[in-house]
């Protein structure tokens, strides 16, 4: 058996029981890699439970400072018996199984290309601890001492990580720093330490951050100066909400007074949770709602409202997998029709797709602007991946002399001096953006009746076809302007010339790259181009047509991503190559290096002509 | 059909305190049926409005879809006003007021849009106790698309179409009630001496004050065997008593009249004299929900202030949000700055 080899190179799987406390020592063994200057990436694949079904742990450790998933398993800690039986299969050749060998292990799950690293945590726990809820929550902390040894994990990082997790919980870190010894000692006397995988302090990571997109887009609403939540609690998006409100209570709260210079209100539902938000910015205020998948079916008709009243509002939605309830804790990218159209009628609606907490956090400030701007919805897309994982990203930062820019509105003087009649609908600067005013602004000037139904540049209740049309032409106008406003895409040239190129966004960004890279080791160049908004910029269009085929890396079945791209850039469908990824997991490197692969491969033949020649 | 309406006032309109006449309250002209319910409570709220001598870009008017959700256009010009989405207007209105807890807010609602379709959002808003003024104009039917039965019709009652309504009615006051409303109060749109005062006292009212108007329509809900009809309101109806509403400048030598048997002092200052009839208090919560119920199984119809909390806490003090507008505060209040972001930024090295 030819053991896996490598430094700093390897995928290791926690498959836990969920509702064990596994969590917390699961991330202090990331964190320590992390902390040794090494390119770590967490991903917690977790069910739709509180206690008792299964739960994985999959950390990626790369030298190189791949990110995404790479696909395949290296090494395997077995906490799981439920599971056990697929764990062991999914593993490597040349893989290693940590298990609990108090009980012997079922003969039939040996297999002879894995290396068994047995540990009798229970064994341990029994005689070290008396209590159960003790026993079951060591277990975890003795697994992540036995791996300090068994894969050379520094032992005073993880030491730090126990004192910072149990600061103001002194009396816990004694016990838990022995738990780590017990499993650290275990490994060192019984096996020869480190394995052929293990990780090397590096110096790589600089000055970034290990953090969830969800708390990065919760700080970007407070940088961006929201001061209304509407909300009703959904995964995987709640933690927007909630780190929201965990840091608007350290930096929002009134020296003076102690009163919140914000507002948080857990509406009744998705509907009123919208609801609430374009009634707060409608009078003025930043304000936004976070959800996924079903919460953004229920808040259609109000983005329906939003956009054709112009109405700014500000939407997160952290994807999950659908259609319906779907795999509620499973990531996905297939909102990405759902939010562009949002509602009945014809509606267009400006989307943002960040790749990084550190773009959740530019993106969701900029939202606040662009929705004032536009005086439109702005959908920042993000996923459960991205959002409830800890991402390894460029640090947050905010220039201080930004203002925010809160499009165009007309104070109380702006209305004194107006010559003319002030027309809310009325497209003054020729770019579809007209001029709003709050409520409350001036006693006799500026009011107007804010509805969903049609009306004329003065706000006027009208069913006349052509004012309808007019308006309706002018959004088009501001779809215009939108593009030139919204986040470009960002180019990733292959080095070389080369006909074949590949789009993708948000959470399959990092997979992509890499994959990029494995197909050039190939010899197979293509250039990437990274999504960052809807409505497309030029940018996009002249990517697609500058090569002969363009693959689009997506994370939904439907190629959602491509159709979008057909239908608005008026794109041959054949052009245009899915590879589309939907089992719930974060798409794997090799998943795209295959398909890519096998794809170029091929003979391009468009849908069109295959269909006709089929008849 | 077009309708121009004279511009022409009479040059001595009397103006209330602050130089306003009724002119400046009054809005579009109205696009509905002609002797509908609705103008009148328009009117009601304009004459409110008016005589408390609220400026009217203080006000913000929501409403939902309906008939009744088109009223706001009809009075108070000067306002903003939002016609949001069917049901939808509480959460609507619950932002705009978290946005800016300086303005007044008048929601209008009708019975579809508040007993069906915003059913959960009337609830939920009357939860929050917001500080707002919250109307139904409740004609049992929905006019709109031509009277079909609405949730507040009662059994038995038929339209213009002529067919017994079979299912149970829901009271809207007495679920205002049983859902913590601080303010609540019943009354008819050919009322107009019991209206305004009850509006009056709701503007004044610091948290959610609900004010279920019956309000026929007279196309299809006008008929004989309607209990929403002008006719069957008008022999039905039967007051709590009279009330007075004494705004909070003035002085006690204002007209009201003497004998009143109950004074409840609102958050603002303003005084409501009750003259009841009855014995319960007007700050009695069981009270009233019996007092509809009684009313109800005797085959009439209670109108009049039914029950008022004037020490309430409204939305704004249960979240403790700072005392001026949100929608206020600036960069330089709201924006931590780069420093901070440095250091959250080093919590999770």
């Amino acid at each position: 058996m030819k053991a896996i080899q490598g430094v700093n190179d390897f995928v290791i799987r926690f498959a836990n029981v969920n509702g064990t406390g596994s969590a917390s020592a699961n991330n202090m063994f990331a964190k320590a890699i992390f902390r040794m200057g090494v390119a770590v990436s967490p991903k917690n694949i977790f069910p739709s439970n509180i206690q008792g079904l299964p739960t994985w742990y999959e950390v990626r450790v790369s030298d190189q400072g791949y990110t995404g998933r790479r696909g395949g398993v290296d090494a395997v800690v077995c906490m799981n018996p439920q599971s056990m039986a697929k764990d062991i299969r999914e593993l490597e050749s040349g893989g290693y199984c940590i298990y609990d060998n108090t009980k012997p292990l079922d003969l039939r799950l040996m297999r002879d290309d894995v290396q068994f690293i047995g540990i009798p945590l229970t064994e341990i726990c029994r005689t070290q601890y008396t209590q159960a809820r003790q026993r079951q929550l060591f277990k975890n902390v003795i697994y992540v001492g036995a791996l300090a040894a068994l894969l050379d994990i520094e032992f005073g990082v993880l030491k730090d990580l126990v004192g910072e997790q149990f600061k103001g919980k002194e009396k816990l870190i004694a016990p838990n720093v022995h738990a780590l010894e017990l499993g650290y000692q275990y490994a060192v006397e019984h096996f020869r330490c480190p394995l052929g995988i293990r990780v090397a302090r590096r110096d790589l990571v600089g000055d970034r951050i290990l953090m969830e997109g969800n708390t990065a887009l919760a700080l970007g609403a407070i940088y961006g100066g929201a001061t209304v939540a509407g909300w009703y609690p959904i995964t995987p998006s709640t933690s927007v909400i909630e780190e929201f409100e965990k840091y608007c209570n350290r930096l929002r709260i009134d020296p003076g007074s102690g009163l919140k210079k914000f507002a948080i209100a857990q509406a009744e539902d998705e509907l009123a949770a919208i609801g609430l938000a374009i009634g707060a910015c409608w009078n003025g205020a930043r304000a936004f709602t976070a959800t996924s998948g079903p919460g953004l079916s229920l808040m259609s008709e109000f983005l329906g409202l939003a956009y054709f009243a112009e109405v700014p509002v500000v939407l997160f939605d952290i994807q999950r997998a659908g259609p319906s309830t779907g795999m509620p804790t499973r990531t996905q990218q297939s909102d990405v029709l759902s939010a562009a159209y949002a509602s009945h009628g014809d509606t267009k609606q400006v989307v943002l797709f960040p790749a990084s907490p550190r773009e959740c956090f530019e993106m969701a400030a900029q939202s606040f602007d662009l929705a004032d701007r536009l005086q439109t919805p702005v959908i920042v897309l993000s996923d459960l991946d991205l959002g409830m994982n800890d991402n390894l990203s460029e640090p947050l930062a905010w220039d201080d002399s930004r203002a925010y820019d809160r499009g165009k509105v007309l104070d109380a003087q702006q209305l004194e001096n107006l010559q003319e009649r002030f027309g809310r609908y009325l497209d003054v600067d020729g770019d579809g953006i007209c001029y709003r005013t709050y409520p409350g602004t001036h006693p006799s000037k500026g009011s107007f009746f804010t509805r969903g139904t049609s009306r004329d540049e003065y706000a006027i209740y009208t069913e006349d076809g052509d004012a309808y049309r007019r308006n309706m032409e002018r959004l088009l106008v501001k779809w215009e302007t939108a593009k030139t406003l919204v986040p470009a895409a960002a180019f990733h040239p292959a080095g070389r010339d080369t006909t074949q190129g590949v789009l993708f966004f948000g959470t399959s960004t990092a997979s992509t790259l890499e994959a990029l890279d494995l197909l050039a080791e190939e010899g197979i160049h293509l250039d990437g181009l990274r999504v960052r908004a809807f409505p497309f910029g030029q940018e996009v269009l002249e990517f697609i047509a500058a090569h002969d085929q363009v693959f689009v890396v997506e994370q939904n079945r439907d190629g959602q991503l491509r159709k979008l791209l057909i239908a608005e850039c008026d794109i041959e469908p054949g052009r245009l190559r899915a590879v589309n990824c939907f089992d719930g997991m974060p798409i794997t490197a090799r998943f795209i290096r295959d398909a890519i692969r096998s794809g170029i491969g091929g003979q391009v033949v468009p849908l069109r002509r295959q269909t006709r020649g089929g008849k | 059909m077009t309708y121009i309406r004279p511009q022409f006032r009479h040059p001595n309109l009397p103006a209330n305190e602050l130089g306003f006449t009724r002119k400046d309250y009054e809005g579009a002209l109205s696009t509905l049926c002609a002797g509908c319910g609705h103008d009148s409570v328009s009117a009601a709220i304009i004459e409110a409005c008016f005589e408390l001598a609220i400026e009217p870009h203080r006000v913000a008017k929501v409403s939902g879809i309906g008939c009744s959700s088109k009223t706001p256009t009809y009075f108070l010009g000067n306002s903003h006003g939002f016609n949001s989405v069917h049901g939808r207007m509480p959460s609507v209105a619950t932002g705009a007021n978290l946005a800016n807890r300086e303005m007044i807010y008048v929601g209008v609602s009708g019975d579809g849009d508040t007993a069906s379709i915003g059913l959960g959002q009337f609830a939920h808003v009357t939860r929050r106790n917001l500080n707002m003024v919250y109307i139904v104009e409740n004609n049992g039917c929905y006019g709109l698309t031509k009277g079909q039965d609405s949730a507040t019709a009662d059994v038995g009652s038929a339209s213009k179409k002529g067919e017994p309504n079979p299912y149970e009615a829901i009271d809207l006051c007495s679920l205002a009630l049983q859902l913590g409303a601080t303010y609540v109060g019943r009354s008819f749109s050919g009322d107009k001496a019991q209206l305004v005062p009850l509006i009056k006292g709701a503007l004044a009212h610091s948290g959610f004050a609900f004010i279920d108007v019956i309000s026929p329509c007279v196309t299809f809900n006008d008929t004989p065997q309607s209990t929403k009809s002008y006719d069957f309101v008008r022999e039905h109806r039967e007051a709590t008593g009279k009330l007075d509403f004494v705004p909070m400048r003035k002085e006690i030598t204002a007209d009201y009249e003497p004998g009143y048997t109950q004074e409840v002092t609102l958050h603002d200052g303003s005084v409501i004299h009750l003259y009841k009839t009855g014995q319960g208090s007007v700050r009695d919560r069981d009270g009233a929900l019996s007092a509809i119920r009684e009313h109800k199984r005797a085959g009439r119809i209670l109108t009049g202030l039914l029950y008022v909390d004037p020490d309430s806490q409204e939305f704004h003090r249960t979240l403790g949000t700072v005392k001026t507008a949100l929608r206020n505060l600036d960069v330089a209040e709201l924006c931590p700055g780069n420093k901070i972001l440095d250091n959250i930024n080093n919590s999770f090295r």
